[in-house]
């Protein structure tokens, strides 16, 4: 009896599902273990839970929460880089007959997670926080389309991420890929709780990422100031367009397709099996139907960095909005065309296999026309190389390389000999480090002082460059010349000793960039230290070209006092030519969505649910799930969700920045 | 500056020396062609990327802030020409790599036979190919030689400059049946079969491996493939013939359970009927082979009768275990014997092989093309295609 | 662009003196719009597993075998009903008539509750007969697509009751109508999608 009341309680959950035996785990728990209780006692010891808890976990400010995304980020590329150092570890040293130190229980698990956590818990968070932030302060508006959804949103990918976080100490993680093809990812030859863990980590965090696609696209067509058509939106609100596009007419086939392998999984349906008519090969087919647009919808936004970036520090409009706009907009429709370049090599016949590999190509041209665009807004410029500048000009000359070799894949012959090589590695870690990454830095060293008030500091601003760009090339060059020596991806031993040099070299290249994103870190805290030297008052430390530039840094809540009036493109540069004032009196109430908490307990209640129904805890999923409905409808009953700033406040909050740039402008 | 340059790259030379760069320089015609296209392309390409890097790097110079006699125009953003210029040099590109494309794509189908045993050397009745069926294991490769009765376990042998079949199918996961030196990989499927067809230039021993990562055993699914000359495969085959073991259903059945780093083994003889079993998931007496149940479906299937003609899994290489809320692992029962079901499944493959010898023998022409200077469309033209080409070459 | 040069004739407006009020829910039937597409793709990719699926009986039944279709059009009747009385409701709710939109949304929620009832017998009647979501991949996309359909009309009974109790308590405020407006979307968009179900899956599949 006992037995089954554990049972009911545990569902698989056991002691042995705790990694108790596994050195490495347990080292790894006992730090993190450490450091959450010493960041815990440092909030409860300085009293921070109150503040945390009413400024920021249950606000409703894009500002806000565009900031806790770029933590999420950065807190998990923390973890998702220990996946990359290990493995590179490991195949550095797994050769002339040693099994390296990673058995393949871990070093499976480890390159599922790496891949995971990169697109979905690091590249995306970053990605969507830049655009909750910028976004409606480039459009001139107070906050998005649905506020509440917004914070609901970030607090689903959190609970996605407590998820992937978990299976590190409680079970394991998947060992299939970070695709999880069946029938490798079936209940038959999967049956722990790894790939549980995957699906519903993704799911908890796909509603979040679907949401917030449908709430940036709102904000952009609904919420624009008056005068912005869409052909004057800045091209990163443009590309931020596309990007949610694409994630809303994506997303639910990733949703479907989870679904279905979890219904394989759970119910024993067969979709997916190789017995009863399944078919695991329609799981490849959709699953890169949601796969490859997401890879655009990590880059297109980056894009838009980029553009930003280009123009503001060559002093000039960017040249040719209009192919800029063009080129987006087909590369957005394109991304639909082209998933099947991902397996060319399941036998489609030659005619299926040519048409997606020439679809794939036309993409070059429109991001061809891209990077002739911000080649010829530097030239007649005034180019000035702070830190964005010299990422964009390294993502240029990164970028370009990984285009090629992209294109090169989509040629099917040659990607017969090149898929699932360690050459389709280096050209995705090419473009995706080289593009979406070297992005993300510019992006935050561009918008920074926006958030804060004080810019980055340029010296470690700098070595984190260069340890980034160099630690890349010597990272992934090598594995472009292992690729062509017919080296497979997912290896954990070797066999063929003259290829241990490579992975060496490689291996290198990973500890440079483990300094460039050590350098990243210390570069904010020095800057924090600091900054009081790197203030700026202003409000627009780059002589900016778009709107946000206008309003104080950081913003206040309610972004601009007044809404603006768009005439041009480029709103902000336009506005300081024509000779714009700051309004000082005149002030009105501020109408404001009001903070809740009902994100995050909606987040945590979806987070129980994934964890009842990984460990197959039935009275945990369903006793969440109907607290889940239970608080949804509840929440539905407050109709009072906003209130007004009194213009009284607006004034002072003004006022406070006129005189601070009126300081500024007697001491300059 | 430009020799401490060298110097740089000296090291760089070193190592790339060392380095056997199969893809690159492979012993397989087939695989040949891959790379000419792949370097064919790759130079193609770099007809746009390296001046787009050169002029990125000299404009940056250029520009920068600090070069006050450089020109500055903060209003000048549009131009028509360059705009032209601009769409159109990557536009050319993509037309001249998409033809390329087109072209290659269909001539190294790996479901069309090949036509050449090396550039200039046409293939002739005199090449039949040899027939290899593989078959990917957890976590080891089965080479099964029908015209020999011959298999191999992780060791794959050719001789070269005669044409190989091969098929391609796998027992529970997805693989990736890949020689680099002899030709692009193809996936290995359950319940599925793929087709390669490849030929051998050069004597020697080459690496052949899984390519799609399928589980724990994955690193060490590797095995050699010899290419051999006429008289050393005729040994090799009268070597296998003389080993101990034989492969019928029962002993591939314990053959096929999970297991890691295999040796090198083979069997003297195979059942006939064992590859199409293999490839209707029905090794297993009792199962219902994948062909008789797809052509039962085609019919409208058993009917309501049909719906309790599953019984338990008794045998489980995996002990699996089915879903939380589904049923106990189960397969659906066959309605014949193996021996009937392995001879419909004969009957069917017989009919498939009657294309040899070759019909057409004429060179640049792939699937759904029309042979040089053939006015009407190929017989089976009328299966599907995307039938977007309708021009003679 | 269009706007390089800057006129100096007249003073710059660089911003509005008054409020630019962007109403309240302004954007929501934008939103819903675009939430009902996420989900028009959810179910299109059920549909297509069905597509690729639906003949692959594994030796089992066909739809032939299953099938009701009188009992299915009478379903169908059942949702297509619902649907006209939500439209009547919206009318009612135009003119402010609080009890005549309640009497019609309950109208319209016992005509959901009638097709799922329906839904749930025919699915009992088939696992009953040994025709399970496990015994082939064309049961298997079955059940789900069906399924997910009765799912999201469990969904919007369980919203109408809400939206029922809030119209009885705060009566057809703007924001309660903008909540119906969405649900109504969602009905109709429901309606669509199972003329697809019975198109496709039952109608199509009596013929295979």
């Amino acid at each position: 009896m006992p037995e089954t009341l554990t049972k009911f309680i545990f569902g698989r959950l056991t002691w042995e599902s705790l990694p108790l035996h596994e050195p490495i785990v347990v080292g790894t728990f006992i730090v993190v273990a450490l450091g959450g209780l010493a960041l815990l006692g440092a909030v409860t010891y300085f009293k921070l839970w109150g503040y945390l808890w009413r400024e920021w976990f249950t606000s409703v400010d894009h500002k806000k929460i565009g900031i806790m995304y770029m933590v999420l980020g950065l807190v998990m590329l923390l973890r998702g880089f220990s996946d990359a150092i290990m493995m590179r570890l490991q195949q550095a040293i797994a050769f002339n007959g040693s099994e390296g130190y990673l058995n393949a229980h871990h070093y499976d698990q480890i390159f599922t997670a790496h891949g995971v956590i990169m697109i979905f818990f690091v590249a995306m968070p970053f990605v969507t926080g830049l655009m909750n932030f910028v976004v409606p302060l480039q459009i001139g508006a107070r906050d998005v389309s649905f506020p509440f959804l917004n914070n609901f949103s970030f607090w689903m990918t959190v609970g996605g991420a407590i998820l992937v976080m978990a299976s590190l100490f409680v079970g394991e993680f998947a060992r299939t890929g970070w695709l999880a093809y069946p029938p490798l990812s079936g209940i038959n030859y999967s049956p722990d709780v790894g790939v549980d863990y995957y699906i519903w980590a993704l799911q908890v965090a796909g509603v979040g990422t679907t949401l917030s696609g449908i709430n940036l696209i709102c904000t952009i067509i609904k919420m624009r100031a008056p005068g912005m058509t869409m052909m004057r939106m800045p091209v990163f609100t443009w590309t931020s367009l596309c990007t949610n596009v694409l994630i809303v007419a994506s997303f639910p086939v990733l949703t479907a397709v989870l679904t279905l392998l979890a219904l394989d999984r759970y119910v024993g349906t067969n979709f997916f099996t190789n017995d009863f008519g399944g078919n695991p090969m329609m799981y490849v087919n959709l699953i890169w139907i949601w796969g490859h647009p997401e890879v655009y919808i990590l880059i297109l936004p980056l894009f838009g960095v980029f553009s930003e970036v280009t123009s503001t520090f060559s002093g000039k409009r960017l040249f040719g909005y209009t192919s800029m706009v063009y080129a987006t907009v087909v590369i957005t429709i394109l991304s639909y065309l082209v998933w099947l370049h991902h397996f060319f090599t399941m036998g489609s016949g030659a005619s299926v296999n040519s048409f997606f590999g020439i679809t794939t190509m036309i993409i070059s041209i429109p991001t061809g026309a891209k990077i002739f665009n911000w080649l010829f807004t530097m030239y007649r410029g005034r180019i000035r190389f702070e830190l964005p500048m010299m990422w964009t000009v390294a993502f240029m000359l990164t970028f370009v390389v990984g285009g090629m070799t992209g294109v090169l894949l989509a040629v099917p012959p040659a990607d017969f000999v090149l898929h699932n090589s360690l050459f389709l590695i280096a050209h995705f870690h090419n473009v995706i480090i080289g593009g979406v990454l070297f992005g993300l830095f510019a992006g935050i060293a561009y918008w920074w002082p926006k958030a804060f008030g004080f810019k980055l500091d340029p010296f470690w601003g700098k070595v984190s460059f260069w340890c980034w760009v160099l630690g890349f090339w010597f990272a992934f060059m090598p594995l472009y010349i292992l690729g062509l020596m017919g080296v497979t991806r997912r290896m954990r031993v070797f066999d063929d000793p003259s290829l241990q040099i490579w992975f060496v070299i490689a291996g290198f290249g990973a500890a440079l960039i483990a300094c460039g994103i050590a350098a990243f870190l210390v570069q904010i805290f020095v800057s924090i230290r600091k900054r009081a030297e790197l203030v700026d008052v202003t409000g627009d430390p780059w002589g900016g070209r778009t709107l946000e530039w206008s309003t104080s840094s950081p913003p206040p809540a309610y972004n601009f006092a007044f809404t603006p009036v768009i005439r041009d493109n480029d709103a902000w540069w336009d506005m300081k030519k024509a000779g714009y004032r700051r309004p000082l009196s005149g002030f009105r109430p501020i109408h404001m969505p009001s903070n809740t908490g009902t994100g995050v307990i909606l987040a945590a209640l979806s987070v129980a649910l994934g964890f009842g129904l990984i460990w197959y805890m039935w009275w945990l999923a369903a006793l969440s799930f109907v607290c889940l409905i239970a608080t949804a409808i509840g929440h539905t009953f407050n109709y009072h969700r906003d209130f007004d700033i009194p213009a009284a406040e607006v004034a002072q909050t003004e006022e406070a920045r006129t005189k601070l740039l009126a300081a500024q402008g007697a001491s300059a | 500056m430009k020799r401490s340059g060298v110097l740089l790259l000296f090291p760089l030379a070193v190592l790339l020396s060392g380095c056997d760069f199969v893809v690159l320089a492979p012993a397989g015609d087939v695989a040949v062609q891959q790379r000419d296209l792949l370097v064919i392309s790759t130079l193609l390409m770099l007809l746009i990327i390296v001046p787009v890097m050169a002029l990125t790097v000299f404009f940056a110079w250029r520009y920068r802030q600090s070069s006050t006699k450089a020109p500055y125009t903060p209003d000048w953003d549009h131009s028509t020409k360059l705009e032209l210029v601009i769409w159109a040099a990557p536009l050319l590109i993509i037309i001249c790599l998409g033809a390329l494309t087109w072209l290659g794509t269909h001539l190294l189908d790996p479901y069309r036979r090949i036509d050449r045993i090396e550039a200039g050397q046409p293939v002739t009745q005199g090449h039949k190919p040899l027939r290899v069926e593989v078959v990917a294991l957890d976590w080891k490769w089965l080479f099964i030689y029908p015209d020999y009765g011959i298999a191999s376990v992780n060791e794959l042998a050719a001789p070269v400059n005669q044409p190989i079949d091969f098929r391609i199918t796998s027992s529970t996961v997805m693989n990736s049946f890949y020689v680099p030196a002899l030709a692009g990989q193809i996936y290995a499927m359950p319940g599925m079969e793929t087709k390669l067809h490849a030929v051998i230039n050069r004597p020697g021993t080459y690496t052949g491996f899984s390519a799609n990562y399928s589980g724990a055993g994955f690193s060490g699914m590797r095995f050699a493939f010899h290419g051999l000359s006429d008289q050393a495969f005729g040994e090799w085959v009268t070597q296998s013939k003389s080993a101990q073991a034989t492969l019928s259903r029962e002993t591939y059945l314990a053959l096929e359970r999970p297991s890691e780093n295999e040796p090198v083994r083979h069997y003297a003889s195979v059942d006939p009927d064992l590859y199409g079993a293999i490839l209707n998931l029905c090794v297993e007496r009792g199962k219902m082979c994948m062909n008789e149940m797809m052509s039962i479906d085609a019919k409208g299937g058993l009917g309501l009768a049909g719906v309790r003609n599953t019984l338990p899994l008794q045998y489980d290489k995996l002990a699996r275990r089915g879903a939380v809320f589904g049923n106990d692992p189960s397969y659906v029962a066959s309605i014949c014997t193996a021996e009937e079901a392995a001879a419909a499944a004969r009957a069917a493959r017989n009919d498939d092989d009657s294309g040899w010898p070759l019909r057409d023998l004429s060179p640049l022409r792939g699937v759904g093309l029309l042979a040089p200077g053939a006015g009407s469309r190929r017989a089976d033209a009328g299966a599907p295609s995307l039938g977007l080409l309708r021009f003679d070459l | 662009m269009a706007l390089t040069t800057i006129t100096a004739d007249a003073e710059p407006v660089f911003h509005l003196e008054e409020e630019h009020a962007h109403a309240e829910g302004g954007s929501t039937m934008l939103g819903f719009w675009l939430y009902l597409m996420s989900d028009c793709l959810i179910f299109a990719m059920l549909f297509a597993a069905f597509g690729v699926l639906g003949g692959n009986y594994a030796a089992g039944p066909a739809p032939k075998d299953l099938f009701d279709l009188g009992l299915v059009a009478v379903n169908t009747t059942m949702l297509l009903l619902s649907s006209i009385t939500y439209g009547f409701a919206m009318l009612t709710m135009d003119k402010g008539r609080v009890g005549a939109t309640q009497g019609w949304l309950a109208v319209t929620m016992l005509f959901g509750l009638a097709f799922l009832s329906i839904e749930l017998y025919e699915f009992a009647h088939m696992i009953r007969e040994g025709a399970t979501p496990q015994r082939s991949a064309f049961l298997s996309s079955f059940f789900t697509l069906v399924g997910t359909h009765g799912l999201h009309v469990t969904f919007g009974i369980v919203w109408m009751v809400t939206l029922m109790v809030q119209v009885a308590r705060y009566g057809l405020i703007k924001a309660n109508r903008r909540r119906l407006m969405c649900l109504s979307m969602f009905w109709h968009f429901l309606d669509v999608v199972w003329i697809g179900v019975f198109t496709f899956v039952y109608l199509m599949g009596m013929l295979r």
